[in-house]
């Protein structure tokens, strides 16, 4: 593989850069406005078994250097998102369907069911920060991690991805949890769990008071989470968090990433961003001598600290 | 970015029948169409149309469901959280424009009205209303001077029938440069036929269930369009590459509906 190809768990993507879940995938003509502007790979919003609302407005919070959401998983239902998978597929780039629900047999089942609609692969939601009963609340315990992973294993033949979370002592424990349970590769990080306050009104903004932090403000926390991950494990790792030009991609790439997504700086680059990332990596590449994205994976750890 | 500020209302001022006016103590600069999100503090926050600008800004709102009933409710030195301002607004454009407002619409396109008189325009406003006492801003937009065509479904006050019925009227016996409308989508979608059909440049502004105001949650997504973005005011060209424009929108867990 030459130029900025990578492959991923079986999946070949053009590049490396991926549209992260939750971020303009709700709607089939979304995602392929996103895939038309160059990103290498989408994520379907996380979906479930079955229909929520989720969290009532306000549901995001701008900070300086990043973005509170606490969305709470909204999404029709699997049944009735399959059409935007569908829609998402005519970009001719692989669809990942993002699954979450309750238990390890609910996550498989909705799994099972994304691939029927032609998810090329799943990501595990294991580590939404702000609804109550999934997400997190169950991937951040390195047990659960393995048996959901196993589960959807068992379920499905298409290579299985585990996003994790970085709200917790130990995500490496968690990235191999996810590896002993069969997962094709992990995604590190979502959200940090997090809070905005307005003095004046006396009221957390978020509405379910908790939200997740995203954007420029966690970048270093993703880097440091991909870098020691990619010393307990072997599967590849995808990099997201705060990614919003090569130089942030590049750091995940030398952490040991194989490719990175990309959310939050849809805000302030639009679907560009996907191009412009590509267009530095290129650049970045021709001057120190590099002819694969595969060369400067894991680059960062011949150091030994 | 726009961070949440608080702000303090100054005063509500009664439009018609279950419509009013919040003006703010402070500054915020929006062209027409732009819009903020309020936010009353433990109840809800929603997208509102900026209807006066600048020094003690202001929105004009119908009152339909619990938020806005929140907002009525509230008094002179209570204070909500805005973000803002969002979203693309008009342009004026030609010596002699149409504007077309339909019921709370009329918070649009009031503002719309000032820039182009201020900018040399003539402007003919069609104001359509279900009846008299929910007709808002006419004062405004006359002492403004537009000149005013009023309609309601029941007839009690100017023509009886539908805004686009007038509408046709006007482009019939006049020559405009370009036509503008705010109000419900089906009545949108009548003026921009009309507009299509005569060549004239078009803009609206639509409305989609609003979460994030920025673009990236797709809450409001028409067509891979986004009425928090890209819109809330739409051209007649893009409005023509809009499969759902007029027909359907998502509900807030994003399934798809018939627009009602
Ligand atoms: C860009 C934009 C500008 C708007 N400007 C104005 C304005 O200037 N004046 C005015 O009277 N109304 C305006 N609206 C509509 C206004 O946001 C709704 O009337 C208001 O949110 C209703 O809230 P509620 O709690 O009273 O009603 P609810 O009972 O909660 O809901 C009634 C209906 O209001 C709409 N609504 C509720 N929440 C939202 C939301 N977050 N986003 C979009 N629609 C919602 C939905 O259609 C819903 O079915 C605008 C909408 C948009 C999208
Ligand atoms: C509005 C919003 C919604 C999100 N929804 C989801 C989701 O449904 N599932 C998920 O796994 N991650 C979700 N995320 C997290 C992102 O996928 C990503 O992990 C995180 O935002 C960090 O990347 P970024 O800084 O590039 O946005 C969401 C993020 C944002 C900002
Ligand atoms: S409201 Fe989130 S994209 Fe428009």
């Amino acid at each position: 593989m030459t130029g900025l190809e990578v492959e991923i768990a079986g999946m070949r993507l053009r590049n490396p850069t991926i549209l992260a879940s939750g971020v303009l995938d709700e709607t089939g003509k979304s995602m392929l406005k996103v895939a038309n502007a160059g990103a290498g790979a989408l994520v379907s919003k996380s979906v479930g078994l079955y229909e929520r609302q989720g969290h009532p407005n306000p549901c995001v919070a701008e900070v300086e250097c990043g973005l509170l959401n606490a969305m709470g998983l909204p999404n029709p239902g699997v049944e009735a998102y399959a059409a935007e998978i569908a829609e998402a597929k005519k970009g001719e780039v692989p669809v990942i369907g993002s699954a979450f629900g309750v238990d390890a047999d609910e996550i498989a089942e909705v799994a099972a069911l994304l691939c029927a609609a032609g998810a090329d692969a799943i990501e595990l939601n294991l580590s939404c920060p702000h609804a109550e009963g999934y997400g997190a609340e169950i991937g951040s315990d390195p047990d659960n991690v393995r048996h959901i992973c196993e589960s959807t294993k068992a379920k499905v033949s298409r290579p299985v991805l585990a996003k994790l979370t970085p709200n917790t002592s130990s995500i490496t424990e968690l990235a191999i949890a996810a590896q002993d349970g069969g997962a094709d590769g992990v995604v590190a990080i979502n959200t940090l769990k997090a809070m905005s306050i307005c003095p004046e009104l006396r009221m957390p903004v978020l509405s379910n008071r908790v939200g997740g932090l995203s954007g420029p403000a966690v970048r270093s926390v993703g880097v440091r989470c991909v870098f020691e991950i990619f010393e307990a494990v072997d599967i590849p790792i995808i990099g997201v968090g705060g990614v919003s030009t090569a130089r942030d991609a590049l750091e995940y790439l030398m952490a040991g990433a194989r490719a990175v997504q990309i959310g939050t700086a849809i805000r302030s680059r639009g679907t560009d961003v996907f191009a412009e990332v590509c267009s530095g990596l290129t650049e970045f590449m021709s001057k120190n001598d590099y002819r694969s994205i595969q060369e400067m994976v894991g680059g960062a750890h011949h150091v030994t600290a | 970015m726009s961070l949440l500020r608080p702000f303090t209302i100054a005063e509500q001022i009664d439009e018609a029948a279950s419509c009013k006016t919040m003006r703010f103590i402070g500054t915020l600069h929006a062209d027409p169409g732009q819009f903020v999100m309020i936010w009353i503090p433990g109840k809800d926050e929603f997208p509102m149309s900026v209807s006066y600008t600048g020094e003690a800004f202001g929105v004009t709102y119908k009152i339909i469901g619990e938020g806005t009933q929140s907002l009525s409710a509230m008094k002179p030195g209570e204070r909500v959280g805005i973000r803002g301002p969002y979203g693309r607004g008009f342009e004026v454009h030609g010596r002699r424009m149409l504007a077309v407002a339909g019921g709370a619409g009329m918070a649009v396109i009031a503002p719309l009205i000032d820039m182009a008189i201020e900018k040399g325009a003539e402007v003919d406003l069609v104001l359509g209303a279900r009846t008299e006492s929910e007709i808002i801003m006419r004062g405004r937009c006359e002492s403004a001077g537009a000149e005013v065509h009023i309609s309601t479904d029941d007839g009690t006050a100017g023509a009886k029938g539908l805004a686009t019925d007038i509408t046709s009227q006007l482009l019939e016996n006049a020559t405009f440069d370009s036509v503008c409308a705010c109000g419900p989508e089906k009545m949108i979608a009548g003026v921009y036929s009309m507009s299509k059909k005569l060549d004239l440049p078009f803009q609206a502004s639509l409305e989609r269930f609003i979460k994030c105001g920025i673009g990236i949650c797709d809450s409001c997504a028409i067509d891979g369009m986004h009425v928090c973005k890209d819109g809330p005011v739409f051209s007649g060209e893009v409005l023509a590459t809009l499969d759902d424009f007029g027909k359907g929108r998502l509900s807030p867990s994003g399934r798809r509906l018939p627009l009602d």
